[in-house]
């Protein structure tokens, strides 16, 4: 190499959201040349590491050097451009109204004057035959109009496209999620050439085959940390499934009958023609499992729909309550105060000569403030002025103060602390007890163990169920991860 | 809360204000006929600025322009059918009140059918009302029966007898907002659309209603507009866009939806007919009276933004 | 997949030209007269001033915004060409400099402030007006020559209006549509965020494209002066919902930043010609503002059905 220096160096980042320690010392050296693959279960900070990389975010601690070159506090996207860092993020960052080489031309503000359009074309259609040979796709199609597989072609491409400038360092975030096999295999074969002429790549994907094909070192983190980097040659899918975990897996080698679940009615079922139907009997907590975006929040909002009327293949019988977990774009209503916030799920049961009853709306509030722990002194407060987990226990108190006998939970305790954590489960537990039944995604393993079953989700449907001795961090990492790469 | 922190209270600060500059510069006499004027000029304001605001209240986006058409089509054909006949009376307002549920549901069909945003959907809209009016009466002053012309100016002393029932219909309307399900539902839309619908809100059931609700408020501001002024006229709801929407912004709801208070409007409708007053009573020129009525809207919707 | 894929497109972007090619034909067929260059001339009379002014509203459209104030604001533009322009040219001059500068700066205050484009445009037509009421307080003014002098030009072969309009068309298209730099204001429409991340700056976009529309707007002014010879502060009202219909049926939509400088000027001729058409068909002229409106809710259907055709696919 011509150069001795790591492209990037990361030493002991941390980065905290509120009472969440997203990094706590983070260390990352990419040597140029070298495909570094990045591995770890939701919230092992993967992301957050990525974004202070391409600077979008800013570290609170800790420091960064590319290619000898300490990072500085004002360090943002531009800078990251100019040390040659390119990323490709999982959302689609290109401008759907332009053509292909249209967007290929935002990126690169060289390319200008007369004839732009045909430079800019032959830039993008270069580094989309290189990647992905008979990819069909031209300069002048409209991104809007593309597939989104071959979107995420382009997306690439152009992450990798260069005119004079060098690309030192790409980062891949989940670079084949929408790709299929063929377009998959070309990319990362094309990977391994821009290693060999002394490129550097970051390859993040939950494909651990992917990985461990690709890469020539594996970084493992967990918990806002790395707990493992070693070549990849000394990695297998089953260490990789077992550094992930907090605990060492005892597998359980039972097979999945379904023998234990409750003597109940049965009052959530959604039949399935291919994979696994899904059953709640009353008095349950049922657990959605695997990866975050793997459609269970999908699955709670259908379930949702399906109880207020809709015909959408889901049979349910009564209202069900929801408990958002991304509280500001699902959850929250700013304007109002946490009293109002709680009852609005009641109030229609609450209407007496055609106006809500102040009473009975002030007594629900006052009952799940009290059962809750909700810390206030005044139940009238604008509920922006709660901390995050007491925002999300009202949240809680919202759909436990309705009459609803089916709740159901989209990761209702992101970013919430453990203190508040445990006055909810016990909460969840006792009213589970008295008959409601519940539907939880989570992203915590832990929360899992309180679960009575759990449904193991991979591309938006069911792919395993779990009886609730069966649950182990082993089983659901398992059953997480795509089955090819075990052979 | 404090006084100073409720959003309406800069309207009816303005409000004092300016009826403070009338009374010292005319004279405590003209002081109060100018109040009176006030009230049955701001009437109409309010009564069309109430269905605007919920329509507003339902978050970014939702505006009813085609108020000053649907005004005008209901006044033209109850006029029309009425006749001036005194035994029509209350057909001719059942007749208004239909043609504004028959309004608000098509403007809300177009806005879920065609998919477009509810300012092309009212605005395109608008164009048919309107014509259908034009072609009804060709534009002729039809006379509105005699009893109705007396109620909507008559007065009980000061007080016009319209404004006593458009205040009685701003403080149900009061209740509406805060305390019944409907209004409860138009906050929660408009502050934050996704939360509403999984709080189990009936989200287009309540849009619905309130696009009908605004439409058949503005029919009743036509009737009686119509009988305050002689008769429908097909320019007659002309300068009611621009007033409804200016009337909920100064009062204090905002544009950006899910906040929304009725005193306000009476607030913002008595300091805009009362600015414009101030401004003749200096011997200022329409121009000027524009100037600032435009230069006022643009500075309370910029200080109430959010900075980026 | 792609073939079906490409006739939904093709369809959405003939959509607005065959409105105006079935709408052309029509008033040939009902008046065959108007088939001549002094027929044509007359038919097309106001087309320059609403074309621009559709341009006007097509670039604010571009960033997502709506301007409820553009005819107010064509008013005040037509009145200052008719006084002071007329008057003292620097002054004229400078005055319509001013008005460009105005709309950049609203354009800075919408962005800055995060506002409703709706509200603050609805807010500043009070203020147009209202200063075209002070400069021209009764209809009158005079056209400077050399307006009225362009604006009535007789070229050999195809009427003035046409040629025009096609110039228009055509210089929109190759500013926003094919240059460089008309990318990264387009790409500003449909994905804010990933052009703020390649390093362009938001503010600069949305300045841009107010103070374009700005121009545009100043030049509708001077056109319709120049074809009326006066003004009076409400000459261009209609104008406002004119351009927003004419931009939609040219094929804008209202996000995203899609937009079509030549679809356009389609919509507004498209729209200009509705009223002809309906008095050749000696419909009652009630409805000719009514027709507007239903051609309007008509084309969003069928591109509605177009749009959804396409998804089945």
């Amino acid at each position: 190499m011509m150069n001795d220096l790591p492209v990037v160096d990361v030493r002991g980042v941390g980065k905290s959201f509120g009472a969440v320690n997203a990094l706590q010392g983070a260390d990352l050296v990419v040597q140029p040349g070298e495909c570094v693959g990045l591995v770890g279960h939701n919230g092992a900070g993967k992301s957050t590491l990525m974004n202070i990389l391409s600077g979008v975010l800013a570290a609170d601690t800790g420091k960064i050097n590319f290619s000898g070159h300490a990072v500085t506090a004002h360090y943002g996207v531009g800078e990251a451009k100019q040390f040659g860092l390119r990323c490709v993020f999982q959302e689609l960052s290109l401008c759907p109204n332009l053509t292909v080489a249209e967007n290929a031309r935002i990126t690169h503000p060289q390319i200008n004057g007369f004839g732009w359009r045909k430079h800019a074309s032959a830039l993008i259609s270069k580094w989309l035959d290189e990647i992905f040979p008979d990819n069909g796709i031209t300069g002048d199609d409209v991104v809007g109009d593309l597939t989104i597989a071959r979107r995420q072609m382009v997306e690439i491409s152009r992450a990798f496209s260069s005119m004079d400038e060098q690309v030192r360092l790409v980062i891949l975030d989940e670079p084949t999620s929408s790709l299929d096999k063929i377009s998959a295999d070309q990319l990362l074969a094309f990977v391994k050439k821009f290693t060999e002429q002394g490129g550097s790549v970051i390859l993040i994907s939950h494909m651990l085959r992917e990985v461990l094909g690709t890469s020539d070192r594996i970084v493992v983190m967990r918990d806002g940390t790395m707990v493992a980097n070693d070549a990849t040659k000394n990695f297998d899918r089953d260490r990789l499934v077992r550094e992930m975990g907090s605990v060492l897996a005892e597998e359980t080698e039972e097979t999945n009958a379904v023998t234990d679940r409750r003597n109940t009615s049965k009052v959530v079922h959604i039949p399935s023609s291919d994979g696994i139907e899904l059953n709640v009997f009353q008095g349950e907590i049922v657990g959605f499992a695997g990866i975050a975006g793997q459609g269970q929040t999908e699955k709670l909002v259908q379930i949702f729909d399906a109880s207020n009327g809709s015909k959408n293949g889901v049979n349910i019988n009564e209202q069900a309550a929801f408990v958002a977990g991304d509280r500001q774009a699902a959850g929250v209503f700013p304007g109002w105060s946490i009293e109002k916030n709680v009852s609005i799920a009641s109030v229609r049961t609450m209407v007496q000569r055609y106006l809500i009853d102040p009473l009975q709306e002030m007594n629900i509030s006052k009952e799940w403030k009290e059962r809750l722990g909700i810390r206030t002194d005044d139940l009238s407060n604008n509920i922006l002025s709660l901390s995050g987990g007491n925002q999300q226990k009202v949240l809680f108190a919202r759909a436990l103060g309705s009459p609803s006998q089916i709740v159901l939970m989209d990761d209702p305790m992101r970013g919430v602390d453990i203190g508040t954590k445990q006055d909810v489960y016990a909460i969840l537990k006792q009213e589970a007890e008295n008959g409601r039944s519940f539907l939880w995604y989570t992203t915590e393993m832990d929360e899992l163990k309180h679960c009575d079953y759990v449904y193991v989700f991979r591309d938006g449907q069911a792919v395993a169920e779990l009886p609730s001795h069966q649950v182990t961090e082993a089983s659901i990492l398992n059953a997480s991860f795509d089955p090819a790469a075990a052979a | 809360m404090r006084l100073t922190e409720k959003p309406w209270i800069w309207a009816w600060v303005g409000t004092i204000s300016v009826w403070g500059v009338i009374v010292a510069i005319s004279g405590l006499a003209a002081g109060t006929e100018v109040l009176t004027a006030a009230a049955s000029f701001g009437t109409f304001f309010v009564l069309v600025a109430i269905g605007q605001m919920f329509v507003v209240t339902l978050g970014p986006g939702n505006v009813d322009l085609s108020i000053p058409a649907c005004m005008t089509l209901a006044s033209t054909i109850a006029m029309k059918i009425m006749n001036g006949s005194e035994a029509m009376l209350i057909p001719g307002f059942l007749i208004v009140v239909a043609i504004g549920l028959i309004i608000g549901t098509i403007n809300f069909a177009l806005i879920i059918l065609l998919r477009i945003p509810p300012i092309i959907a009212t605005l395109s809209s608008s164009f048919l009302y309107l014509s259908t009016a034009i072609w009804y009466n060709r534009g002729l002053r039809v006379k509105p029966p005699e009893a109705l012309a007396e109620f909507a100016t008559g007065k009980i002393g000061v007080l016009p007898l319209l404004a006593i029932a458009v205040l009685i219909l701003t403080i149900i309307m009061h209740f509406v907002l805060h305390r019944t399900y409907f209004g409860r539902s138009i906050l929660a839309v408009g502050q934050n659309e996704k939360a509403a619908h999984l709080a189990g809100i009936p989200v287009e059931r309540t849009r619905f209603m309130t696009y009908v609700m605004c439409a058949v408020l503005a029919a009743i501001c036509g009737y009686f507009l119509a009988g305050f002024s002689g008769g429908a006229a097909l320019n007659m709801g002309e300068e009611y866009l621009l007033m409804s929407i200016a009337v909920v912004v100064i009062g204090g709801t905002s544009v950006a939806g899910g906040f929304a208070n009725l005193p306000g409007l009476w607030g913002a409708a008595l300091f805009m007919f009362l600015l414009v007053t101030m401004l003749n009573t200096l011997g200022l020129s329409a121009g000027y009276r524009l100037i600032l009525t435009g230069a006022i809207i643009v500075a309370v919707i910029a200080i109430s933004g959010k900075k980026r | 997949m792609m073939s079906r894929l490409l006739t939904a497109n093709t369809m959405r972007t003939l959509l607005p030209t065959l409105s105006l090619v079935a709408i052309l034909a029509a008033i040939f067929y009902l008046q065959p007269r108007t088939m001549s260059y002094f027929g044509l001339n007359l038919l097309l009379n106001l087309a320059v001033p609403i074309a621009l002014a559709t341009i006007a509203q097509m670039f604010i459209l571009c960033v997502n915004d709506l301007d409820l104030s553009l005819g107010a604001f064509v008013s005040l533009t037509a009145c200052i060409t008719a006084t002071w322009l007329y008057d003292t040219p620097v002054l004229g001059v400078l005055a319509l400099a001013g008005c460009v500068l105005a709309y950049a700066a609203l354009g800075a205050l919408i962005h800055l402030r995060n506002l409703p484009s709706i509200v603050v445009t609805l807010g500043m037509s009070f203020v147009w007006v209202g200063v075209a009421v002070l400069i021209l307080p009764t209809p009158g003014g005079k056209a400077p020559e050399w307006i009225r002098a362009l604006m009535t030009l007789k070229p050999a072969l195809i009427p003035f209006p046409i040629i025009a309009t096609l110039v228009i068309a055509l210089i929109v298209h190759f500013g926003l549509m094919r240059s460089a730099t008309g990318v990264v204001l387009r790409g500003a429409g449909g994905n804010p965020l990933s052009v703020e991340r390649a390093g362009w700056s938001l503010l600069k976009v949305k300045v841009t494209m107010y103070a374009i529309s700005g121009l545009f707007g100043v030049l509708s002014g001077m056109a319709l002066v120049g074809l009326t010879t006066s003004a009076d502060a409400n000459i261009a009202e209609r104008y406002t919902l004119l351009s927003i219909a004419g931009a939609i049926l040219g094929g804008s939509q209202f996000v995203g930043g899609r937009v079509s400088p030549i679809g356009a000027v389609i919509g507004a001729i498209t729209l200009l010609l509705t009223g002809s058409f309906l008095s050749f068909l000696r419909l009652n002229p009630d409805w000719q503002i009514g027709a507007q409106g239903a051609i309007l809710i008509l084309v969003l259907a069928m591109r509605m059905l177009i749009n959804r055709s396409d998804k089945r696919s």
